[in-house]
This record gives structure tokens, C-alpha cells and sequence, in this order.
């Protein structure tokens, strides 16, 4: 696939067959050199033939071959003329990240690094069909569903300082929770306060260091300071909700009289009844996984607190922010010199809204929207800045991650023979996980280099770098 | 069981070829696939005999929607299935008569979430010998 060089950290796919717009993926020359996701790029330029697609199909340095759109691909349509598509979000809806800071320094944990490594594995239910501490009625799960994270501070767990400081306060309005079907919300009921497995975690870091001092000091984030990173999303509630907006969306396309390259990108208009369905539904997940980060970030507290034997106070565990990477949303941005409302499609991408948006909280409005991007469990991950130029070039996204490069097949196979979980005490990093084969497919070397990841964010200018964090122990479903 | 099966490259999700003598054969190895992946069974104990019946557009479609059927066995109701019978099959309609066994942590290792069933990719054909389908799994 012809790939053109626009800047030195953007690459255009040129419009060609039925693709409306072109195809624009951010990442260094040393990246598009050694591209070898050539899945990716076609995937990009599927998406680029979808009605009412604005400006460019979009990836990320972190992209990969998904199903239908791509990892790290970000598509925005026209809200009158375009489509939305459970496949531009991905199956676990407001997959994202929450991190919070603490009063500590790693001197002050290390000794009892074990004790809490061990502590925060059975106080956090994790794993393949873990379920979670906090029993659901009927009723209350759809209050989950229509209020997210302000549900769970309600119940005790956590600060309203927390839903201050999370996207979209923890709550997309438009959720309908009628429009949920019986299976998703039987899944729901059960995992509410579970991390999953795979790829999600939760990891106790430091941080390494601060590339912006004034920013870091407003995010309260300090050089040797203790960190608590989560990854998780809206566990089997989420999977069925896009599982079912699929199955009958694959039905639906048909009537609409649209080619689809892929069946996976399956979608609706964005005004049709079908699709406000699909954004009611999709709001509902979002909001049960805001509720769920909410409630581990509330064990990871209680959890602290019981180890170190310290209180509250003490601790001042305090959210720096929680944001999602796999969501649709309604968005205000200037295309072409109009100001326009879209339907911005992040499926592992993250908003990176610039100073001064009124969307960012008000203690960050100075500057900019803390975006979180972890890498793998043995490197590092980095704290970033929204910018204006994020807003002019991708819609205010950028990246979500290191982003896979061994499959979970040739990740087993390289690790054949090795301890990866020696490899990382020998780095000081302690890790506790659920499933077998969860190691060997999430070592380090199973993902892309997350600093060159940021780097070629930072080079596109879509984000600017804050504080570097490095893990110390990681505990994996 | 597992020679029905073999898993394929790809970066972010779980790929698998399952082969069949038959068309039917195909659907019932791909079915006890999905579940070779969720979980390892030390003992099989089996406690309830369920009927699933799914529909589709085409031979992919159905597939797509009998492993869904399937797949929230486990997802929905912790039933793992170790047995399965297919009785009625068209391009369009397949209805089977599973074995399932309730999940028990002493007798079941979990392997993998899997998330859904995908469209991507989704291939069922007649192959030199018999059938053979691919199938992506999103874990």
C-alpha cells in the first residue's frame, strides 16, 4: 500500500477506489520504514470508504490489526450525514486508564512491596470470569448504567474529587439503559469491581521522571512519587452490548444499501433509530465501566491503607485522571473553517483535548487534558498534555499505548524456556497474575517500544510529554 | 479433540482453522474450539444436556451466531461446554444438542476470556478434504 510522506511524523494513504477521504497515519519515518501492519493500513483505508467520514481515516503510531477498524485508528463523521459503528469502538467499551498519585516516595513502600503486592491481588477480583465484590440488584445496575462514576462515589466508594477529574465526569448522558439487552445486563450484575484479564492491570509505579514541571506540579505529580495505574473497561456488559449492537447491525447495514469492504464494520447512521440506539446502549457501558474504575481505584485505597497502616489523610491518594481509548463521541471541531458537530470514533486512541477546552476539568483547563499512556510491564509509561494542534490535526486524539507486536502465539513461543516473571524481579518490578499463559503473552517484548510510540506523538505535536512512571509491581487478570 | 484446530497468527486477537469431515462436523469441532480455549477440564463431570439453535444469512453468518449462542453458555449462565451433538443443519438454521458442565474452579483452569465472536475474516468452505472454517476470537 502506497504510503506518502506529508511531515516527518505523518503519512497519507492517497484516496483511491471508493474511499471518500484519504488515509493519515501518525508515526516516525523509522516506523513507516519498518511497517510490517500492512493489515493496519487496509483497514484504514476501509474505513476511509465510509459514509460521511470527515477530513481522514486516521491511525496512531500504536495501531495493529484489529476487526473492521484498526487499533489506534481514529474516524470522525458528520453527525447529520455520517455513520457511527460498533466496530469503530471495539467490544470493551471505555476501555481506558485511571491513575492516581499518592504522598509517597518508593523508599517508603519498598519493604513492604511483597506484602502489598500480595494484598492488592485478593483484594482485586481479576482474571477469566472473575466477579466482583459489589452485588447488583436490578435496580440499582441501571442506575449504574444511567449515572457511571458519581453511582459509585454515592455507594462510598471514592471522592467526588475523582469524578471531577475523570472524562466526561464519569457519566455520558445520553445513556438509555432500556435499550440494554437481558444478557448484557446478567453479565453486568456480577463484574461490577473486576479488572479482567488479557491486557488490563493494575500497576503500583513511581515516578522516574518530570519533562514539565509546572504541568506535573498541576496534575500533583512529583519525582520519586508512588502512582496506582488501572486498565480495565466495562467487562462482559460492555462485550455483549457490542456483540449485540453487531449482530443486528450486520442486518441493518443491508437495508442502507452500503458496500461494506468488511462485515465487522458493520454500522448505522449516526440520526437513524438504530443508531441512537447503538449510542444509548454504547453510553451505558461507558458509564458501567467509569463505575467499575472508580470502585477498584477504592480497593487499591483500602488496600494501601491496611498494608502501610496508615489513614486517609495520610495516604492522599488522589486521582490525578481517568479517561477512555475506546468510544464514540459527540464532539464539537472545526472542519474545512465550519465548526461542526461529529461522531469521533477513538478504538484505542485517547482524547487530547488542548488548554483552555471547555471540555477539560476546571483544575487542568490551564494546561490541557492529561492523557495516560501505558506501555508494557516491564518499561514504562508516560503521562502527557493535550494540544491545540491535536485539535487541528486529529481531532483532539492521540495515541493509547505501546500497542501489540508478537501475537499471543508467537509471545508464548518466544518465552518458551524463559522466566518472564524473573526476568522482571531482576528489573525490581514484582508481578502477581490470574491465568496461565497471561505472562508469556503480556511480556515485554510482546509490545511496540513505547518510547518511540511517544516520541512520534510528540514529534506530530498531538501530545507534549509530562512525567515518565515506571512500574514496580503490576498485578495481571 | 484438538487436532480439529489449529491457531493462526494474529497480533491482537485469537485466530483458529478448524476442519470437518463434514459441514456438521465443522460446526461441532469449531464449538468444542471455543471451548478448548476457555478452559482446560481435568475431569469432565457432565450435569446438563442444552439445546441451542441459531440462524444466519449464510454458512458464515451461522457460524458466527451458533459460537455466540454457544459462547454465552459461558459468559451468561458459567456452563462450560464438553459435548456436542448437532441435529439439524441448512445454510441458514443449525440447532445442536450440547453437554455442559458447571464451571468449578478445582476441576476447570480458565485460558483465556474470550470476548466475542468476530465477523473479521470469517471464512467457512469446503476444503480438498471435508470443510474448514477460519474464525477470530476477541480476547
Amino acid at each position: 500500500m502506497e504510503l506518502k510522506r506529508l511531515t516527518p511524523y505523518c503519512y497519507e494513504i492517497p484516496r483511491s477506489g471508493s474511499m471518500n477521504v484519504p488515509g493519515r497515519v501518525f508515526m516516525s519515518s523509522r516506523m513507516a520504514n519498518e511497517m510490517r501492519e500492512t493489515e493496519a493500513l487496509k483497514q484504514v483505508a476501509n474505513v476511509a470508504t465510509l459514509p460521511g467520514i470527515l477530513t481522514a481515516a486516521m491511525a496512531m503510531p500504536d495501531m495493529h490489526w484489529g476487526y473492521g477498524f484498526p487499533i489506534g485508528g481514529v474516524a470522525a463523521f458528520d453527525w447529520e450525514t455520517g455513520i457511527i459503528s460498533p466496530g469503530g469502538v471495539g467490544y470493551d467499551i471505555n476501555c481506558g486508564v485511571r491513575l492516581a498519585g499518592t504522598s509517597l516516595e518508593e523508599k517508603e513502600i519498598r519493604p513492604l512491596l511483597e506484602r502489598l503486592v500480595n494484598a492488592l491481588f485478593q483484594n482485586i477480583p481479576s482474571g477469566v470470569g472473575s466477579t466482583g465484590s459489589v452485588k447488583l440488584s436490578a435496580k440499582e445496575e441501571m442506575k449504574v448504567l444511567r449515572e457511571g462514576g458519581r453511582w459509585a462515589v454515592r455507594q462510598g466508594f471514592g471522592e467526588p474529587s475523582d469524578v471531577e477529574r475523570t472524562e466526561d465526569h464519569g457519566c455520558m448522558t445520553e445513556a438509555d439503559p432500556s435499550v440494554i439487552s437481558e444478557r448484557a445486563l446478567k453479565r453486568g450484575a456480577k463484574q461490577l469491581g473486576t479488572l479482567g484479564s488479557g491486557n488490563h492491570f493494575l500497576e503500583v509505579g513511581v515516578v522516574d521522571e518530570i519533562f514539565d514541571e509546572p504541568t506535573a506540579r498541576t496534575f500533583g505529580l512529583f519525582r520519586d512519587q508512588v502512582t496506582v495505574l488501572l486498565h480495565s473497561g466495562s467487562r462482559g456488559l460492555g462485550y455483549q452490548v457490542c456483540d449485540d449492537s453487531l449482530a443486528f447491525m450486520a442486518k441493518h447495514v443491508k437495508t442502507l444499501g452500503i458496500q461494506l469492504p468488511d462485515r465487522q464494520l458493520a454500522c448505522a447512521m449516526i440520526r437513524s433509530a438504530a443508531g441512537r440506539r447503538y449510542f444509548s446502549a454504547m453510553a451505558c457501558a461507558a458509564n458501567y465501566a467509569w463505575a467499575n474504575r472508580q470502585i477498584l481505584l477504592h480497593r487499591a485505597r483500602e488496600t494501601f491503607q491496611q498494608v502501610l497502616g496508615i489513614g486517609p489523610r495520610d495516604l492522599a491518594m488522589h486521582q490525578v485522571y481517568d479517561l477512555c481509548h475506546n468510544i464514540a463521541k459527540r464532539e464539537t471541531h472545526t472542519v474545512d473553517g465550519r465548526v461542526r458537530t461529529v461522531c469521533v470514533h477513538r478504538k484505542g486512541a485517547t482524547r487530547a483535548f488542548p488548554p483552555g477546552h471547555p471540555a477539560v476539568c476546571e483544575a487542568y483547563r490551564q494546561v490541557g487534558q492529561p492523557i495516560l499512556i501505558p506501555g508494557d510491564m516491564g518499561t514504562a509509561s508516560y503521562v502527557m498534555a493535550g494540544t491545540r494542534t491535536a485539535m487541528e490535526q486529529s481531532f483532539g486524539s492521540t495515541c493509547h499505548g505501546a500497542g501489540r507486536v508478537l501475537s499471543r502465539r508467537a509471545a508464548k513461543k518466544q518465552a518458551k524456556g524463559r522466566t518472564i516473571q524473573r526476568e522482571l524481579s531482576d528489573k525490581g518490578i514484582l508481578v502477581k497474575w490470574t491465568g496461565r499463559s497471561t505472562l508469556a503473552e503480556e511480556m515485554p517484548d510482546a509490545y511496540k517500544d513505547i518510547h518511540q510510540v511517544v516520541d512520534a506523538v510528540r514529534g506530530a505535536g498531538l501530545s507534549t510529554r509530562v512525567a515518565r512512571l515506571r512500574p514496580i509491581c503490576v498485578i495481571k487478570g | 479433540m484438538a487436532n480439529h484446530y489449529t491457531q493462526l497468527d494474529h497480533t491482537a486477537d485469537l485466530r483458529i482453522r478448524v476442519t470437518g469431515s463434514d459441514i456438521s462436523d465443522l460446526f461441532k469441532n469449531a464449538g468444542l474450539a471455543l471451548f478448548d480455549l476457555i478452559a482446560k477440564s481435568d475431569r469432565l463431570e457432565s450435569h446438563e444436556v442444552i439445546e441451542v439453535a441459531a440462524t444466519g444469512d449464510d454458512p458464515a453468518d451461522l457460524m458466527v451466531n451458533f459460537l455466540r449462542e454457544l459462547l454465552y453458555l459461558w459468559t451468561g449462565d458459567e456452563k462450560l461446554v464438553s459435548m456436542i451433538h448437532i441435529m439439524q443443519l441448512s445454510n441458514t438454521a443449525v440447532s445442536a444438542r450440547v453437554t455442559t458442565d458447571r464451571y468449578a474452579p478445582e476441576r476447570h483452569e480458565m485460558l483465556h476470556e474470550i470476548k466475542a465472536v468476530t465477523y473479521h475474516q470469517i471464512d467457512v468452505r469446503r476444503a480438498r478434504k471435508g470443510w474448514e472454517a477460519i474464525i477470530v476470537f476477541d480476547v
